[in-house]
């Protein structure tokens, strides 16, 4: 120890103890983290070739075998994450039959099976990611501004309460009555089918917030007046009252004209 | 009636008080013991009375809180998903009415039922007039009087549907100001005077206000006031039965038993519009949200007596005209909102003279017909009505197209084509199915009703029993007047002069000869007297059957068979034995 002992006092032992510490634990925390990132890579890798195994016996008979679009569906290059989850997780996709529009039903894959399909058509091109939590996060969004964006962007084709109306030759604007927060964001970025894609450009994600909000306080909100008649306006309540109403007016009616015996 | 029923006495009595205070003795009595006919059709009229009055209470309670002005104002009240938003001062004050003030909702609602009942009780009630000829004279000016209430009962619908400034009323108007916008020549000018400028300018909704509480309900309520006065004066019409005559009014005396009935009817009407305005929501204008011009929703309908305007507009062609690049006529806009309404409104009004016109009808008429003893305007009215449906369907497209997974264009398509196709079928089979009725009825008369038992003959044979109408319905049936159709004019009179009027005349005659020349005549007093002949002389044939008293009954449902073993069996035997009875 008399060495060391020795070089205790030289001017340049601090920092140089200094340096190799550093040096020793840089290097590790380097070999330690990317060995970390290699692991993520491959199991980014896992879940792309998982996908691409579950693409090629449910969707390529469609949108081809490297996803480069046929005669029976269109090219899914660049069309994103988020457009496959919400094409997937709605039950859309597969497309079960041809038709006017592709149907919301009960979804094929699980949650797992959806990301992985996702995580395949994403490696492919970059386009719009599935959200993050923090992008469905709407608990602080504004619900009255939500309502604004709503009737300026959405109405048109939802319907103003979100019960969907109708587009020309069969294609319609589904009803928001079921749809998460997820899927309404998924539905926005990837814009599917008939509904225009609206980008970060157009509506940046504060307002996105904000409408998702808007759409679920609308799908819990009470019926103050009593019976909703559906929310559509005055065709329920047309027909309401030429049934029910005048029913019971007539059938009063015929009641007292009845003469007293 | 030679004595006064209690119920007269009653009248009289209730007239005596009132005239001992007031003295104005001929007139209460007269009018107390005025004779009500009976029927449910006739309470028509008063659901659209009764509904009316409820419009004008809870209509006078919103103008307690209800702010004409497009002032623009931030939302403070109790409805979350619009708090802090930009609306109008209507917008705002009609939340405030439905959130923010006790019973406001109820009101608010109990007001649109009724108004959407007033309008469809006149409808009804106006069907109940025309398909039994109550309009005919003498009461051609009620009818016309009905018509400009039905008119002035849209403008009162439309002018409050819009008072409230959301979204939904906002589309109806901006609808309106294109349909005004598209009449030839006064349009852009009129719209201007309307709205006072650009759309929607700053004083539309408050001259809307004052015709909507003012100058509508005003014409509505003195026009109907007219309406009943004359109803009062000319009586009351009546359905044809035993003892009622053209000259005759059958019925109760006002007071009591009309009046009791009538105000029991109008609490029921007031109690069912209470009924469904706390129970079921109309018009929810906080979920449409406050009018701005650049919003629109989906399914946006006016309320369902506008609907048949929105259909016309929704499935006309878009067809434009344009004139030297310099003028434009939108038929697109102009034959669905202004010319098939004109022609359906003037029609409507102007029917009675028409059918009076064409029939050479100038009889009065206080007997009511029975909608198929006038084939010809009874399908005319179920034509009309036809019409009316399909372009009422149009307005609600695109609804039934999601709601029954069809597409808005293939519905479109079929009533391009059904409005010309359908309506005038329905002419034909109901002109078919009342003279049907008519032979029917003939039938009946001449036959008796088939009882519907069924007797078998010894020998084998059927017959179904006949067996008289009774008075009441002979006397209905009987009540039938047997128009001729118009008979050709003459070219020339036995003069030989000219005949000036010969087309006009030649014209008239054919239209009546539409109207009655396939009318199956009623039978005559000599026909009715063979036929009764006859049937006495058939029971005379059955009547020894009846005497077997052990008989055996075959099919105990249906009527009895009788049979008797020590009955003839042959058919020879058997009609030797019914020729000797
Ligand atoms: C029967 C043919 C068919 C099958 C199988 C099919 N698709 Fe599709 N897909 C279509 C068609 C057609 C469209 C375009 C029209 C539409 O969206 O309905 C489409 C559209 C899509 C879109 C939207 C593209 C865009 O532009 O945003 C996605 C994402 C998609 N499919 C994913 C899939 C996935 C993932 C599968 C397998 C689970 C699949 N599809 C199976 C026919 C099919
Ligand atoms: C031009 C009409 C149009 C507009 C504008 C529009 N959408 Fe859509 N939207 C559609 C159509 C069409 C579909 C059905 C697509 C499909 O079936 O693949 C749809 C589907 C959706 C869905 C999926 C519903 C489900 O059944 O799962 C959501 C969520 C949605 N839209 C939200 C929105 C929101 C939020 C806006 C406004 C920012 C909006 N849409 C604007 C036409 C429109
Ligand atoms: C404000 C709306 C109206 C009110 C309150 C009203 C009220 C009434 C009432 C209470 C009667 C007597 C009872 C009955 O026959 O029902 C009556 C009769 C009559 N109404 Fe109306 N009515 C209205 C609109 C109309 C309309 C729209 C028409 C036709 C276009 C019409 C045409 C007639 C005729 C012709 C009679 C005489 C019927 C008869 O004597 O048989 N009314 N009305």
């Amino acid at each position: 120890m008399k060495f060391l002992a020795a070089r205790r006092r030289s001017p340049l032992f601090a920092p140089s103890l200094l340096a190799i510490a550093l040096v020793a634990v840089g290097g590790a925390y380097a070999a330690i983290s990317s060995a970390q990132t290699a692991q993520a890579a491959d199991a980014g890798q896992v879940a792309i070739d998982e996908g691409n195994k579950l693409y090629l016996t449910g969707c390529s008979s469609c949108h081809g075998m490297q996803a480069e679009g046929s005669a029976n569906g269109p090219t899914l290059i660049g069309v994103g994450a988020a457009s496959v989850h919400f094409q997937v997780a709605t039950g859309r996709m597969p497309l079960a039959a041809p038709g006017a529009q592709a149907v919301a039903k009960e979804p094929q894959y699980s949650a797992d099976e959806t990301a992985q399909l996702a995580a395949y058509v994403a490696s492919l091109a970059p386009g719009p990611a599935i959200p993050t939590a923090e992008q469905l996060d709407y608990e602080d969004a504004d619900i009255a501004e939500g309502g604004v964006l709503f009737r300026v962007n959405c109405a048109q084709c939802h319907q103003a309460a979100g019960q969907g109306g109708a587009l020309t030759y069969g294609k319609y604007a589904p009803s928001l009555m079921e749809a998460t927060p997820q899927q309404m964001y998924e539905a926005m970025v990837s814009g599917p089918q008939s509904m225009p894609v609206f980008s970060n450009g157009t509506l940046p994600v504060e307002e996105k917030k904000a409408i998702i909000a808007y759409v679920s306080e609308l799908q819990v909100a009470p019926n103050p007046g009593g019976l909703s008649l559906g929310r559509v306006g005055p065709v329920t309540e047309g027909l309401f009252l030429w049934t029910a109403v005048f029913a019971a007016l007539i059938g009063a009616a015929v009641w007292i004209g009845i003469k007293a015996r | 009636m030679s004595q006064a029923s209690p119920i007269e006495k009653a009248g009289g009595g209730v007239a005596t008080y009132v005239d001992q205070r007031v003295g104005s003795n001929k007139f209460l009595a007269r009018s107390l013991g005025k004779v009500f006919p009976d029927h449910w059709s006739f309470m028509l009229g008063e659901i659209a009375l009764y509904s009316f009055i409820v419009v004008l209470i809870t209509g006078t309670f919103l103008t307690f809180f209800y702010k004409p002005s497009m002032i623009e104002v931030v939302y403070d009240g109790s409805y979350v998903p619009l708090k802090g938003i930009l609306m109008s001062e209507a917008y705002a004050s009609s939340l405030d009415i439905s959130f923010d003030i006790r019973g406001g909702l109820l009101i608010r609602q109990m007001h649109h039922w009724a108004a959407l009942i007033f309008i469809a009780a006149m409808a009804v009630h106006m069907f109940r007039v025309f398909f039994t000829g109550a309009f005919r004279k003498p009461r051609e000016f009620n009818w016309l009087i009905g018509v400009v209430l039905v008119t002035l009962g849209l403008v009162a619908g439309f002018s409050g549907y819009s008072l409230p400034d959301d979204l939904l009323s906002g589309t109806g108007l901006q609808i309106t100001r294109g349909i005004a916008q598209a009449i030839p020549v006064i349009g852009t000018w009129a719209t201007f005077l309307l709205f006072d400028g650009q759309f929607p300018g700053s004083d539309f909704i408050s001259r809307l206000y004052s015709v909507h509480i003012l100058l509508i309900p005003g014409l509505i309520l003195a026009l109907v006031t007219v309406h009943l006065m004359l109803v009062w004066t000319q009586k009351h019409t009546q359905f044809p039965g035993p003892g009622r005559t053209n000259e005759n009014v059958v019925g109760y005396p006002l007071m009591p038993v009309y009046m009791a009935k009538a105000g029991g009817f109008f609490f029921i009407v007031f109690g069912i519009i209470a009924l469904i305005g706390g129970l079921v929501t109309i018009n929810p204008i906080w979920i449409f949200g406050p009018f701005m011009p650049d919003q629109v929703s989906a399914g946006s309908q006016p309320d369902w007596y506008m609907g048949f305007l929105d259909g016309a507009l929704r499935i006309m062609p878009n067809w434009e005209t344009n004139l030297f690049d310099w003028w434009t006529i939108s038929w697109n806009v102009l034959i669905p909102a202004v010319i098939v309404p004109g022609i359906l409104f003037t029609g409507l009004a102007l029917y009675p003279f028409i059918e009076a016109w064409v029939t050479g009808d100038k009889k009065e008429h206080h007997l009511l017909d029975r909608p198929r003893n006038n084939p010809t305007r009874t399908g005319f009215g179920v034509m009309a009505i036809t019409f009316y449906g399909l372009l009422w369907i149009g307005g609600g497209n695109d609804v039934i197209a999601t709601s029954f997974d069809l597409t808005i264009n293939s519905i479109t398509w079929f009533l391009r084509i059904a409005i010309f196709v359908i309506p005038p079928l329905m002419f034909v089979l109901t002109r078919r199915i009342c003279l049907g009725l008519q032979r029917r009825d003939r039938d009946k008369l001449l036959h008796g009703y088939e009882s519907g038992r069924i007797l078998r003959l010894p020998h084998g044979e059927f017959i179904e029993v006949h067996e008289p109408i009774s008075i009441k319905e002979k006397a209905v049936i009987m009540s039938k007047t047997d128009i001729a159709p118009l008979p050709a004019p003459e070219r020339r009179d036995a003069a030989g002069v000219r005949n000036k009027r010969f087309h006009l005349q030649n014209v008239q005659h054919k239209l009546s000869g539409f109207f009655y020349a396939e009318n199956i005549a009623k039978p005559s007093a000599a026909e009715i007297e063979a036929a009764e002949h006859h049937v006495a002389h058939e029971a005379a044939l059955e009547a020894p059957l009846h005497d077997y008293e052990d008989a055996d009954q075959i099919n105990p449902f249906h009527g009895g068979v009788l049979h008797h073993p020590g009955m003839p069996e042959t058919n020879a035997e058997q009609l030797a034995e019914r020729s000797q009875h």
